[in-house]
């Protein structure tokens, strides 16, 4: 199951290397992890997607909490959070294939950032698997490049962890 | 104040009340041992390996309870700890290490010795620094020595690259620190504490596991008082040895597979669990599972980590083991385990009773472990290596009172007689024991000149069985088929070996002289090795 877990962290060097070299070193698996300064800039935030049961997220967490510089860990519960993704999209294009690109990203609510006359580049930010839908629609048009950021999220309401 | 960053360093050393380095001198640290020539306050003592200078400073800490400080250079000589790290990191001892690096300008060029020792150590190391500002010195320093030493300690490294040493700055030094992300719990939850009263006088046959972290806490005493307080009977992981006199009548010895008979038997047979300060690894319970599904479990432990990490326990209470147990001890704990004691007692006696045939041309282990025990100081300290040795101590080694030092989570050999020279070097009047292997002493056996150069009367006794026992056996045993590089040809004469560095030696070669040798051995002044003839073929199982 995938878990998502919101951690603030001093904004340092050397932080994202021992929070790396712990996920190896216990084995667990991360699936994204996405890393950010905060409104305050002695604090990141990092927003890691684990694929494990229960028992592991609750290690993780306090593993994490072990670390000098980890200053809040939190698991987030399913539907109570909002998690984005961004992505940009290189497909091949001409002139006969742009208008039904464009159909696509229209109804897909991506967003052109760059045309050329052999392809087009585009820019989607959404939930992890509308992306995936996304791009399961360009595959048909010769996707170049694909570049994804791992999901980033926060808690609904006037909650902070 | 205006100073250099070696300046600095030291001073900040004075304040945190050093006053004992083990190092090893080299270029990109020569600023700071240029400064501790000034500072003659701080003992200092010369390793011959650097690994040496962890394990040093690991068996210094251990018994003043203070931080073991260590002071190497960088490259090959930051690697070299890396074992000294590890060893302590496995043990939780608190241990501020301290490195030389290539100029910070140059970082990450791979110049001349040049390694990136606190990647290195991230994996093994409680935290590290690699300093890039002379200014914040002050502020590591406090730092690292707080973590160090707090909620459950571990080493922690700070990477000075040379031109951070001579860089002038205008600091002032902290009294307190503040660590925004860093808040070990020291008292148990109430609530947690009641439940934990209840559960234990609702227990008929409950017991307690008590691991390295009660010696970490300092509450061997609390953990007495509790367990003749509530009757309960203790048994102890390797790491929590000598906790409590071999011949308490509570204690019922030391579990796992490599353990007491009684103390097993304790432990799978109990209605309840109490385990304090142990991380339950393979070692000491082979199963966590099967435990869990016999009986319920309490763990105290000051990292919430361990707990649930290899056992999930009914009730965890997480916090300083010697604040906890007081907090207990403040209740009203009523236990009735009478029976379950006095069954517990009378198969912990028939074990402890046994005699040995005497064997002659060859020294029975458990025979030389149990005399040489009953034989030593009631504040003596006893340090093992790693291999048959540290089991046959564990299982056999008559223990007082006195306290018991071995590399229990890393297993690292050669960790015995540096240790005892940390030991040595904290308390010289405390009678100090090595207990090692040939084949371990051969990896630490550089470091007699620390014995020598000390004056330290430290006792060595060399179990010489002319292999690496413990893989012998272990080859000896199917699926394998027989032993394969072990055997330890070309061993010098460790009596000439010892005498060169001054030191007399003894034999003993047969059961019928243990005891004799054993008096004579230790009442002699001065350093001594007493090299005990085992045959090859003794096992860990007899
Ligand atoms: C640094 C290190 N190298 C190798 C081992 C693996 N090992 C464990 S016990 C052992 C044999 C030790 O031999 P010796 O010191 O002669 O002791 P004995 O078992 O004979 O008492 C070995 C090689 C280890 N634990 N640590």
């Amino acid at each position: 199951m995938k878990q998502t877990i919101s951690v603030l962290v001093e904004n340092q060097a050397g932080v994202l290397n021992r929070i790396t070299s712990l996920f190896s070193r216990r084995a667990f698996n991360i699936h994204s992890l996405a890393v950010g300064v905060t409104d305050d800039p002695a604090i990141s935030r990092i927003t890691i997607i684990v694929e494990s049961g229960n028992s592991v997220v609750e290690q993780v967490e306090k593993q994490l909490n072990k670390l000098v510089e980890v200053i809040k860990v939190r698991t987030l519960d399913e539907g109570t959070f909002i998690g984005r993704e961004l992505m940009i999209l290189k497909v091949s294009a001409n002139a006969k294939t742009r208008p039904d690109i464009m159909t696509l990203c229209d109804i897909c609510g991506a967003k052109v950032s760059d045309v050329s006359t052999t392809s087009m580049t585009m820019e989607v930010s959404d939930t992890p698997d509308r992306l995936d839908t996304f791009q399961e629609m360009m595959r048909k048009f010769n996707i170049l490049e694909v570049v994804r950021t791992g999901v980033i999220a926060l808690q609904k309401g006037a909650g902070k962890i | 104040m205006e100073m250099t960053g070696a300046q600095i360093l030291v001073e900040g050393l004075r304040r945190e009340g050093v006053s004992q380095i083990f190092g090893y001198a080299g270029a990109t640290i020569c600023p700071i041992v240029d400064e501790l020539r000034a500072a003659p306050e701080i003992g200092y003592t010369l390793v011959r390996t650097e690994q040496n200078a962890g394990h040093m400073a690991s068996g210094y800490a251990r018994v003043t309870g203070k931080v073991g400080v260590c002071l190497v250079t960088s490259g090959p000589r930051a690697t070299n700890l890396i074992t000294g790290i590890a060893t302590a990191y496995l043990d939780s001892i608190p241990m501020v290490a301290i490195t030389g690096q290539v100029p910070s300008h140059l970082l990450g060029r791979d110049i001349f010795q040049e390694v990136d020792i606190t990647g290195a150590v991230s994996a093994f190391s409680k935290h590290s620094y690699l300093v890039k500002d002379a200014a914040r010195l002050p502020r590591i320093l406090k730092e690292a020595f707080y973590i160090a030493a707090s909620g459950r300690p571990g080493p922690v490294l700070i990477d000075i690259p040379i031109d951070m040493q001579e860089q002038m700055a205008d600091v002032s030094f902290p009294s307190e620190v503040d660590i925004r992300g860093y808040h070990p719990s020291v008292r148990g939850n109430d609530k947690q504490i009641a439940h934990v009263v209840e559960a234990i006088s609702r227990a008929k046959q409950p017991v307690i596991c008590a691991g390295g972290g009660v010696f970490l806490a300092d509450a061997a005493a609390e953990l007495l008082s509790f367990a003749e307080r509530t009757g309960i009977p203790v048994v102890t992981t390797m790491m929590g040895l000598s906790l409590l006199p071999t011949d308490h009548p509570l204690n019922m010895g030391m579990i796992g597979s490599h353990g007491n008979v009684c103390a097993n038997k304790a432990l799978a047979k109990s209605d309840l669990l109490i385990m304090i300060g142990t991380r339950v690894a393979d070692r000491a319970i082979l199963s966590p599972d099967e435990i869990k599904r016999r009986m319920p479990s309490i763990h105290i432990d000051v990292d919430p980590a361990e707990i649930g990490k290899n056992i999930q326990p009914e009730l965890p209470l997480v916090g300083n083991a010697k604040v906890i147990l007081n907090q207990l001890l403040e209740r009203d704990l009523s236990v009735d385990a009478k029976d379950w004691v006095a069954a517990l007692r009378s198969r912990r006696e028939e074990e402890l009773s046994r005699e040995e045939p005497l064997q002659s041309g060859s020294v029975t282990p458990r025979l030389l472990m149990k005399c040489l025990g009953q034989r030593l100081r009631p504040d003596a300290a006893v340090c093992t290596d790693v291999g048959q040795n540290q089991i046959w101590a564990c299982r056999h080694l008559w223990l007082g009172g006195c306290r018991f030092l071995t590399s229990g989570g890393l297993g690292t050999m050669g960790y015995a007689l540096p240790a005892a020279i940390g030991v040595k070097t904290a308390q010289p009047e405390r009678q100090t024991v090595v207990i090692c292997g040939d084949g371990s002493f051969q990896m630490a056996m550089n470091e007699l000149a620390a014995v020598r150069a000390g004056g330290m009367d430290l006792k060595i006794v060399l179990i010489q069985n002319g292999v690496l026992g413990l893989v012998n056996q272990i080859q000896s045993t199917p699926p394998y088929h027989g032993p394969f590089g072990v055997e330890l040809d070309g061993s010098p004469d460790f009596a000439a070996v010892a005498a060169a560095y001054g030191i007399p030696s003894m034999y003993v070669e047969s059961d019928g002289d243990v005891e004799r040798t054993l008096d004579r051995f230790l009442a002699a002044p001065g350093a001594g090795l007493l090299i005990a003839r085992v045959a090859p073929t003794a096992s860990t199982n007899d």
